[in-house]
């Protein structure tokens, strides 16, 4: 019987579906976990999928990739995502004319200050240089942030992890730090949340309210801009390269 | 929706090629997120449909990064060794960012409201 076991596992282990089985099925546990925690940050559903895909993987003894083979369909569906955001955001139109040149400096202030702090923080603690350098673009979604540092010589699956792991923290801590410095205005709560944690903030965001969760995708895809243009400069000017 | 999803889907294309062609240091759903929103101020773009699909992408959005953040388990020696200044880095920077964001943000919408009440006054 064991022996048949460990044949189907290794059968389906194969194939795509278990890899996107779990994915959903995780995610789904999380997001249940999650409301039944009326929605405590710290149960954030991200994070609880992938501590619960992370210790399943670990103890089939199943890699990554063969993982991957069957949750690249729903990594894939990052990118029509990404377009869509643009619906909310046209939406919002008119508040986000009113509203450009304060968010424009806010953006760049914020960008700054995340790239800054985070190589900053680390330096002083006794990071390698690869992994200040890793660090850099951690506001950016994933594959910018991949592209840019690759091309600063870090190391681009670092960078991902470390993508996806400041998204769950701006997603957990935003709306607590807006809360108590008392920024009630949707708009800019939601853009402070995109321009440090790109689009997991962004899903945090929307569940505060659509205005939010549009400006966040805005802040999302304006930090790309600041940041593939800021960063190379401020590589340099640091002395990482 | 299927409709939808291939407008979607034609304008992440669209902004892939370009983001290509052009050597962009922007990636090509971004540029296909310009395009789309550049596309939906004509009347005819904009339907019921359209909305309620990007809704439903939107609303599971985070589960989408999800096999991205299970790749932790290839980097689990680095990320152990280096633990505290990258938790460290990781914890501060994110609430700095979205702190110095948001003040910087509120206090130029005060500048610039305080600014044309003085000119209609």
């Amino acid at each position: 019987m064991r022996d048949s076991f460990r044949e189907i596992w290794v059968y389906l282990a194969a194939t795509p579906l278990l890899g996107l089985t779990m994915t959903l099925g995780a995610y789904l546990l999380g997001d249940w976990i999650y409301r039944r925690t009326n929605k405590h940050p710290l149960f954030n559903p991200v994070l609880l999928a992938i501590i619960v895909l992370v210790a399943v993987l670990g103890a089939t003894h199943t890699p990554y990739p063969t993982y991957f083979d069957g949750a690249q369909f729903v990594h894939f569906l990052l990118g029509p995502a990404t377009v869509a955001l643009a619906v909310p955001l046209y939406f919002n139109f008119s508040k986000l004319r009113r509203l450009w040149l304060p968010l424009l400096g806010g953006l760049i202030a914020g960008s700054l200050t995340a790239a800054i702090s985070a190589i900053g923080i680390a330096w002083l603690l006794g990071a390698s240089p690869q992994t200040l350098i890793s660090l850099a673009p951690k506001s950016v979604t994933a594959p910018v942030a991949m592209g840019i540092v690759e091309k600063l010589g870090g190391l681009p699956s670092l960078t991902a992890i470390l993508v996806v792991s400041t998204g769950i923290l701006g997603a957990v801590l935003g709306p607590w730090t807006l809360d108590v410095l008392r920024v009630r205005d949707e708009a800019i709560r939601g853009f402070s949340i995109g321009v440090a944690s790109h689009g997991i903030g962004t899903a945090r965001a929307f569940q505060e309210s659509e205005e939010a969760g549009a400006f966040s995708g805005l802040a999302m895809g304006l930090n790309i801009v600041a940041t593939a243009l800021m960063l190379p400069v401020l590589v340099h000017l640091l002395g990482l390269r | 929706m299927l409709q939808s999803v291939t407008i979607l889907l034609l304008f992440q294309l669209v902004g892939e090629v370009l983001s290509q062609a052009f050597n962009l240091p922007i990636p090509g759903p971004v540029v296909g997120m310009g395009l789309f929103f550049a596309a939906l101020t004509q009347p005819w773009m904009r339907s019921d449909e359209l909305r309620q699909t990007a809704q439903n992408l939107l609303q599971h959005l985070s589960l989408l990064f999800v096999p991205a953040g299970v790749g932790v388990m290839l980097h689990a020696r680095r990320v152990s060794e280096e633990l505290l200044p990258i938790v460290a880095a990781l914890v501060l920077s994110t609430v700095l960012a979205i702190a110095v964001t948001a003040l910087t943000t509120r206090r130029l919408v005060k500048m610039l409201s305080a600014r044309r009440d003085a000119r209609a006054r």
